[in-house]
């Protein structure tokens, strides 16, 4: 262990005047880190069904300038899309997430729409993911990084389309940790977790509010309200 | 960063002349405390935030050491590595040593307040590597070599034309006949320059808002995004934070980012809050292979435990900075260092010293705005008078307002005497100012009436009407 690292233990302990902890009170400290307590949660989405929640979510997301295009079920996502791309005047070439979440869309439904799999590179100019949680307080997506969702596609492209299921949608962040948690991942999170809220933004020039500063410019969600209807075997809670 | 906190004065003459900085902040002073009110008043919970906000940050620094050790247990078994440095030399050279043992020639680099207050850039600079800063804000003041105004953004300074004059200046390969004249067109062209340098770098840094001991990660709050892409595209991540960054939990993570864009930009979050929790993972398709935190005391362990460790709380939101009437009129770099605003003025002192710091804390009027918007209660008016009390017994201050500070106390103590001097100046004031109502000059007052005029008194003092009132029972 470096010197740095000692000396700098050893000055936060003479500070607080005493040595190292005692196990006991370290135990304490320990169980305090690993129960998930939680601190007050806002009642804004707490305080809602299920639907009002997905509600909630659209009409904050909305109000942060991402757009939101609602479907009934999985099978109407790809027009969903093409049509987003037609109005933006967007090309209809796509890279997605090799994710098999998206895979049991019916894409060649709209054979027009070139798609790749994989990561974002430098001239990709639209690409679409699922997200892990979709969070009604501030209509927040929460995505995470996994083999089958490479973190370039949410920044390097122009246009982000994000595919979330209606019974992805939950309250708060609290709620996004513990999907996360019952993921299994207990060992370590995901690299990266990305809470997406509207596109990229800036003010830095005279406070003026200006979009696409470096990652996307649009930020646009199909959300499918019959998140059962997918097959997903993935239970609602 | 080399401190010009000794000359406050004269920079806030500069910058009390300065048109352009006038501009600029006449348009900060509503923007940032309006869309602060609107956010706060939509979320009822707010006040009860605020309270368990502090908590958390109490709690973490009672047990820093602990969770300290913990957080670096948890970055080590998520793959990263924690480099402890005590002072700002031994963070830079931590740094340089891991841009070179992977052949780093450019850097790119997201907002860190830390990389500031170390000087990094120009550390990096003298050993050849080249640090691009990627946040619009600071990668401008970056092209104008200036140090940032304020901490969340570092451009605000200045107006349009300025950015667009710079522009044009240091992009020189693109058409010179081109239209700057809107917001739009400057950031447009800000990303189209940082795109390449995105894709060509080989080291990314990024600040930290918070480190979360549960799981070893970093988190970073941003709006633009390039804070993202610095992190993800080159094949290392460097994290700058201090250790007070450290919070227990995910949830006490949650609590607390609830209480930053709020009180920052008034946003009810900001466009990306980012976990970040070791290098790549296998099978994963993008992302560094490498992760490193920086971890930087300089000073602030010795805080603990002091009149100013309720500073250690500070979130870094800016709300004090954005609701101060004297940033609001001299800026951000009169106060000569990498914090400004109250905060600064507190933080300040502590880190590089009150010998060289001891205008910032004079310069309040103690009208207590920061610390009632602050997101974590810090006593800031509280600690600026510790300081004004440390500056005097030190003898820093000059003879004359040493000499009068004595003065006024040997008679206040006197509650006598005082009442019977204050009785024949308010008698003596109010004669010689009667009809006018004020004084366009004063003796002993010049320092005062030099730019302003002294109203005159009413003739009688407080304490004697009060008396009366008393006596005639008026107040039952």
């Amino acid at each position: 262990m470096s010197e740095a690292r000692e000396r700098i233990l050893a000055d936060i302990r003479s500070s607080l005047k005493r040595s190292r902890l005692d196990p006991e009170a370290e135990a304490e400290l320990r169980a305090r880190v690993t129960a998930h307590q939680r601190n007050l949660l806002p009642a804004r989405a707490t305080a809602l069904n299920h639907a009002d929640q997905v509600d909630l979510f659209v009409a904050m997301a909305e109000e942060v300038q991402a757009t939101v295009t609602r479907v009934s079920s999985l099978a109407e996502v790809p027009e969903a899309v093409a049509c987003y791309l037609a109005a933006e005047n967007l090309p209809a070439e796509l890279v997605m997430a090799p994710d098999p979440g998206l895979d049991i869309i019916p894409w060649g439904t709209r054979p027009l729409l070139r798609i790749r799999r994989g990561r974002a590179e430098a001239d990709d100019r639209v690409s679409v993911t699922s997200c892990c949680a979709a969070i009604a307080e501030t209509g927040t997506l929460m995505l995470v990084s996994a083999a089958q969702s490479p973190t370039t596609l949410n920044f390097l492209p122009d246009t982000h389309i994000v595919v979330v299921r209606g019974d992805q949608v939950v309250a708060s962040y609290e709620d996004g940790w513990d999907r996360l948690r019952a993921d299994g991942s207990t060992e370590a999170l995901p690299r990266a977790i990305n809470f997406i809220t509207g596109p990229s933004r800036t003010a830095d020039i005279e406070q003026q509010i200006e979009l696409g500063a470096h990652g996307p410019r649009r930020l646009h969600i199909v959300l499918v309200e019959d998140g059962q209807a997918t097959g997903n075997a993935e239970n609602d809670e | 960063m080399l401190a010009t906190s000794r000359t406050f004065e004269a920079n806030v003459r500069a910058g009390l002349a300065d048109d352009n900085l006038q501009r600029a902040l006449g348009l900060a002073r509503t923007g940032f405390p309006l869309r602060r009110r609107l956010a706060i008043e939509r979320l009822p919970e707010f006040e009860a935030l605020r309270e368990t906000g502090r908590s958390i940050k109490d709690h973490t620094l009672e047990h820093l050491d602990f969770y300290l050790e913990f957080y670096e247990g948890k970055v080590v078994a998520s793959g990263g590595k924690v480099h402890w440095a005590r002072t700002p030399q031994e963070a830079c050279a931590a740094v340089l040593q891991i841009c070179r043992s992977v052949g780093a020639k450019i850097v790119t680099k997201g907002k860190s307040m830390i990389a500031e207050e170390v000087g990094l850039n120009e550390f990096l600079e003298e050993n050849g590597i080249t640090a691009v800063e990627t946040d619009l804000g600071e990668y401008i003041i970056q092209l104008r070599h200036e140090p940032p105004s304020h901490i969340i953004a570092p451009a605000i300074h200045l107006v349009k034309e300025q950015v667009a004059e710079t522009f044009r200046a240091e992009h020189r390969s693109l058409d010179p006949t081109r239209s700057l004249v809107e917001p739009r067109q400057l950031c447009d062209e800000a990303r189209a320059v940082l795109r390449p340098r995105f894709l060509a770098a080989d080291v990314g840094i990024t600040g930290a808002n918070f480190l979360v001991a549960e799981t070893g990660s970093s988190i970073i709050v941003t709006n633009e995004g390039n804070g993202d892409l610095t992190q993800t595209l080159p094949r290392v991540h460097i994290v700058m934070a201090s250790l007070e960054k450290v919070v227990p939990t995910l949830e006490d993570a949650a609590t607390l980012l609830r209480l930053l864009a709020r009180s920052a930009t008034g946003q009810e979050f900001s466009s990306y809050t980012t976990i970040s929790t070791g290098p790549r993972r296998m099978g994963d398709l993008d992302g560094p292979e490498q992760y490193h935190v920086v971890l930087l005391d300089n000073g602030r362990s010795t805080l603990i435990g002091t009149e100013f460790q309720d500073m250690l709380r500070c979130i870094r939101c800016s709300a004090c900075i954005n609701h101060c009437p004297v940033y609001a009129a001299i800026g951000g770099h009169a106060y000569g260092w990498v914090y400004p605003g109250p905060m600064g003025a507190v933080l300040t002192p502590s880190l590089i010293g009150i010998d060289e710091a001891g205008h910032l804390p004079n310069a309040s009027t103690f009208c207590g705005q920061c610390e009632s918007v602050c997101p974590v209660k810090i006593p800031l008016p509280k600690m600026l008078r510790h300081w004004r009390e440390r500056e005097y017994a030190q003898k820093l201050s000059p003879p004359v307002y040493r000499g009068g500070l004595s003065l006024w106390a040997w008679v206040t103590r006197r509650p006598a005497l005082y009442h019977i001097l204050v009785e024949i100046a308010s008698r003596a004031l109010g004669w010689a100012g009667r009809g006018r109502g004020r004084f366009r000059t004063l003796p002993l007052a010049t320092g005062w009436t030099a730019v302003r005029d002294m109203p005159s008194p009413e003739g009688r003092s407080f304490h004697s009407l009060w008396a009366e009132r008393r006596k005639s029972g008026a107040d039952k």
